[in-house]
């Protein structure tokens, strides 16, 4: 993946009249490899979800208060608002449109879906992608190390109760063979 | 065959429906609806809390190129506002600006930074004029006023008194009167405000999805401030994430993107930033109390004596509703009589507050359970004993005619007594800890609609064709609370068929009745009512078909679901078969049902506004919270909450118990943390940092206990489930404070720095005692 580390930038201007650079970007998305151009300035979120249609990760907030935008850089939760599309060069990411692709919701998924950690959903795919890259770390999880990787996201819906129980939920089943 | 068993789905933990498409990132919010060629709309808001306006000048954004249109108050005369009375607002502010951020200007250009560029180019000039930020200093003689209909910037009173409270108070062995205050609260869902209005310049028709609770009032407001006849106008409500009342009026939002959208001939997508969607508020009003309980010695109440205050912004909005709801609702929870009540709707120059989740009611109910607990304590009685010598015996009338059927507080009490421990646990706890206990009530959806029509309170239509699958059309707003599940459950409850069977379309006013919206925790009354109606009709035309095909009498069909049979020892038809025969009446069928409320739940007429209050059935709390307090810290930690909810019978008790511990959490927050902050008029917490929602980590586990009391009115004997139990959580939170540490918080929210600031006062006045 990424033989090809070229960089190829381009010279423009925005409409305030600043310059801005565009590059190309080679990197794993959902299995993928693609090569796209970017503008240095754009937000991993807003690549995902403007250019690429991928709108499973949310906007929820002006810049790292909420979590919503929550996705996997290589196997670990980061916010997407607060990424650069043009530093994940050579990255392997991964977004709530990766998960349950074979026919069958993955065991996160079902968790927030039977337990209902989900009400509205605005929150839900960022909570997912965080459960589920701390399923990978710690297959295990107490109540506690629960607490403190979902820390950083926020749910306006559940009061948090029937979260927890999903993500243990999602770990009873992760222990029974269903992909986190 | 299936084996001819009805299949049922009332009363069972269900997930639901829509789940999937939320756990898998498929379900479409209105910001995720992307098309190309869609035009960034941007908002220039004021940055005066007060102003007159005298130029808004826009020549240099209409220079830059990637623009394709502007608008400003010039563009729109007309006022829009949900109360029919009420409207006073411009969806850009034309004359005067009333608080900071209220919309000015709005553009659409070919990209977001080129609209952001355009509203930098924007120059507003004004002449300032005075602007207030309390209620104090709006209401002080010499203001000038905020609206000119309204005089000392009252934008409502109400005063009423229902019996002596003087011979009330005279009855009393104890009479106590303390003030409060609750600081302003938003709702904060996490989708941030949206619209996208889609403007066909040939045909001369407006399309317009927007995150809203209530698609049918953003309806009439496009219809109003558009100057477009109805039939043109189709709105679409997407997956909507989260509401809690800021969206149970139009906004300006999705009436700007219109705006815009008709002026480019294109279509116009607005996404607000966080900090926009705060100030577009509508939350819950700072609000001022000062209470007085009569009390006798075995704990009844005999008279009550209210004011409130609340800041209400720069617009109405709900707000009559809000200051009438805060009195009417001091009843149908208690039986109490010689009550006075004395409420003022204040207009300031800050964002417009709403109807937050518990509309009206939160505050008082903190006020008046606080008081409660400590004139119990005064007459040395246990707080549930309070509460028991009390309560109203249903079915009644309160003193405000206030229709109660059903009552399952006394059964909320005995389970929050039970499962907490509370008679043999409470003041035998370690130091620093407390137990608190508070209860609260609810309406299920206002019996009269704000936008009185006539026609019946909910209408849901039924398809049902060739293929067998039931598709139930309905207005309901589906905003996470799962209204959607409720009526597939309802219908598949009614035909006895899986739920799998049942598709429910909403949210779109081309294709589904009207329906006056999500708020009030009207829907699982009022339209659980109507699909009900609407199942049975669709149940009647089956066996109708059933018993021509079975070549026997309506009466002896028996519907077991997947199977009409006459008789245990017909083989009898499957359903398919049955649908068959029925298509060859009519083809396709559709089928109506219909809910209105009864006169006697609309409330009284004892003083104006005594509607407000009037339902068909009331949820009922009672909630026990065990708290630690850190004396070296002020940090208060909320360890345990048992909450026990009458929602007279739990149609789905996943959802019921999702619904029950998110209120009780929301009162949480802001009873702990949340408090919207201002600095001359700017909103300085408009962010979820400084507005501080508690996180996982700060939040305790909720034990939840369903008591079903079966409302005779309410489908299956439902009532509300999504709102009553906030209000509780907030004085059971200070009345266990006050068991831990012997200090009562009459201020909300309760910060680690004002209980610091009390514990050291109090270590202050017992040193100086020394």
């Amino acid at each position: 993946m990424c033989r090809n580390r070229k960089k190829i930038r381009r010279e423009s201007k925005a409409p305030s009249g600043k310059k801005r650079l565009t590059r190309l970007l080679e990197f794993t998305l959902n299995g993928r490899d693609r090569t796209d151009a970017v503008a240095d300035n754009v937000l991993l979120l807003d690549f995902l979800r403007e250019k690429l249609g991928l709108t499973g990760t949310k906007t929820g907030c002006d810049g790292g208060e909420c979590g919503a935008c929550t996705v996997l850089i290589d196997d670990k939760p980061a916010l997407s608002c607060l990424t650069l599309a043009a530093t994940v060069q050579g990255k392997r990411i991964e977004t709530i449109e990766s998960l349950g692709t074979d026919g069958q919701l993955s065991a996160v998924q079902r968790g927030f879906h039977e337990k209902l950690g989900s009400q509205c959903g605005y929150c839900t795919p960022g909570f997912i992608m965080a459960s589920a890259g701390l399923l990978r770390r710690n297959p295990n999880p107490s109540e506690e190390e629960i607490r403190e990787a979902l820390g950083s996201n926020i749910c306006r819906c559940t009061g948090y109760v029937k979260i927890i129980e999903a993500v243990k939920y999602a770990a009873a089943l992760h222990a029974r063979g269903v992909a986190p | 065959m299936n084996r001819p068993l009805p299949a049922h789905n009332i009363g069972n933990y269900v997930p639901m429906i829509d789940g999937p498409d939320k756990v898998s990132g498929r379900a479409k919010y209105t910001a995720d609806i992307l098309a190309l060629g869609q035009l960034a709309g941007r908002i220039y808001r004021s940055p005066y809390a007060h102003a007159e306006i005298i130029e808004v000048d826009v020549s240099q954004a209409h220079e830059l190129p990637g623009v394709r249109a502007i608008v400003t108050g010039a563009d729109c005369d007309k006022t829009f506002g949900v109360l029919p009375i009420a409207r006073s607002e411009h969806p850009l502010a034309r004359d005067r600006v009333r608080y900071r951020g209220e919309p000015v200007a709005a553009v659409a250009a070919v990209d977001d930074a080129t609209a952001r560029e355009a509203i930098r180019r924007i120059k507003l000039k004004v002449r300032e004029l005075p602007a207030y930020f309390t209620a104090k200093d709006a209401l002080a003689p010499g203001a000038m006023r905020l609206h000119g209909k309204k005089p000392n910037n009252i934008e409502r009173d109400v005063l009423f008194e229902l019996g002596s409270t003087m011979d009330g108070f005279a009855q009393a062995d104890l009479v106590r009167e303390a003030t409060y205050n609750c600081a302003e609260v938003c709702q904060n869902q996490m989708e941030m405000h949206a619209a996208i209005a889609e403007y066909d310049a040939v045909r001369e028709r407006i399309t317009v999805h927007a995150s809203t609770q209530v698609p049918y009032y953003v309806h009439l407001m496009l219809s109003q401030i558009l100057g477009m006849e109805m039939s043109r106008i189709r709105v679409i409500k997407p997956h909507v994430g989260g509401g809690f009342g800021c969206r149970t009026e139009a906004l300006n939002i999705e009436l700007i993107a219109a705006l815009l959208a008709r002026e480019a001939k294109g279509t116009v997508r607005i996404v607000t930033s966080r900090e926009e969607t705060f100030i577009t508020h509508r939350g819950r009003p700072e609000t001022d109390i000062k209470l007085k309980i009569g009390m006798r010695k075995d704990g009844r109440i005999t008279a009550v004596e209210c004011e409130c205050d609340q800041r209400g912004g720069a617009h109405s909005g709900y707000g009559v509703v809000t200051i009438l709801y805060a009195g009417s609702m001091l009843y149908a929870i208690y039986d109490l009589h010689n009550v006075k009540y004395v409420g003022r709707r204040v207009l300031t120059n800050t964002p417009p507050c709403g109807a937050f989740r518990g509309h009206g009611t939160v505050d008082i109910r903190f006020a008046f359970e606080s008081l409660l607990d400590q004139m119990a304590s005064e007459l040395g009685l246990d707080p549930f004993a309070v509460r028991r010598a009390n309560l109203l015996s249903s079915p009644t009338f309160t003193d405000n005619d206030l229709m109660v059927n059903s009552y399952g507080l006394p059964e909320c009490l005995d389970w929050v007594e039970r499962e907490s421990g509370w008679k043999q646990r409470k003041g035998k706890l370690d130091k620093g800890k407390g137990l608190g206990m508070a209860c609260s009530h609810y309406i299920s959806g206002a019996s009269k609609p704000v936008n009185w029509t006539g026609e019946p309170h909910a209408t849901v239509k039924i398809k049902l064709d060739f293929d067998g699958s039931i598709v139930v059309l309905s207005g309901a707003a589906d905003i996470g609370q799962g209204s959607t599940t409720i009526l597939a459950q309802t219908v598949a409850e009614v035909l006895g068929l899986d739920l799998s069977r049942v598709r429910v379309v909403t949210g779109d006013s081309e294709v589904v009745p009207k329906d006056n919206g999500s708020y009030s925790s009207r829907v699982t009354f009022m339209v659980g009512n109507a699909a009900l109606d609407a199942a049975r009709n669709l149940k009647a035309v089956l066996v109708n078909a059933a018993a021509r095909k079975l070549e026997a009498r309506s009466e002896d069909i028996e519907c077991l679901g997947e199977v009409y049979r006459a008789g245990a020892q017909d083989k009898g038809a499957t359903f398919d078969e049955v649908v068959m025969e029925a298509l060859k009446d009519s083809g396709t069928i559709t089928v109506s049902g219909n809910y209105s409320t009864i006169p006697e739940s609309y409330g009284g007429k004892k003083y104006r506004g005594a509607a407000i209050g009037g339902t068909m059935g009331y949820s009922y709390s009672a909630q026990v919270v065990e708290v630690t307090v850190d004396e070296e810290t002020g940090v208060v930690t909320a360890d345990k909450v048992w909450v026990a909810h009458d929602c007279g019978k739990a149609l789905n008790r996943l959802t019921v118990e999702g619904q029950v511990q998110g209120s009780v959490w929301m009162g949480l927050g802001q009873a702990m943390s949340e408090e919207a902050g201002y600095h001359d008029g700017l909103m300085v917490t408009g962010n979820m940092l400084d507005y501080r929602i508690p996180t996982i980590q700060d939040s305790p586990p909720i034990e939840v206990g369903i008591v079903e009391s079966n409302d005779p009115h309410g489908p299956f004997g439902a009532k509300e489930a999504g709102e009553g139990s906030l209000a509780a959580f907030l004085p059971a939170l200070t009345n266990a404070i006050a068991d831990a540490i012997g200090i009562r918080f009459d201020d909300l929210p309760v910060t680690p720095d004002r209980v610091f600031e009390a514990i050291e006062k109090r270590k202050r006045v017992l040193e100086k005692g020394a």
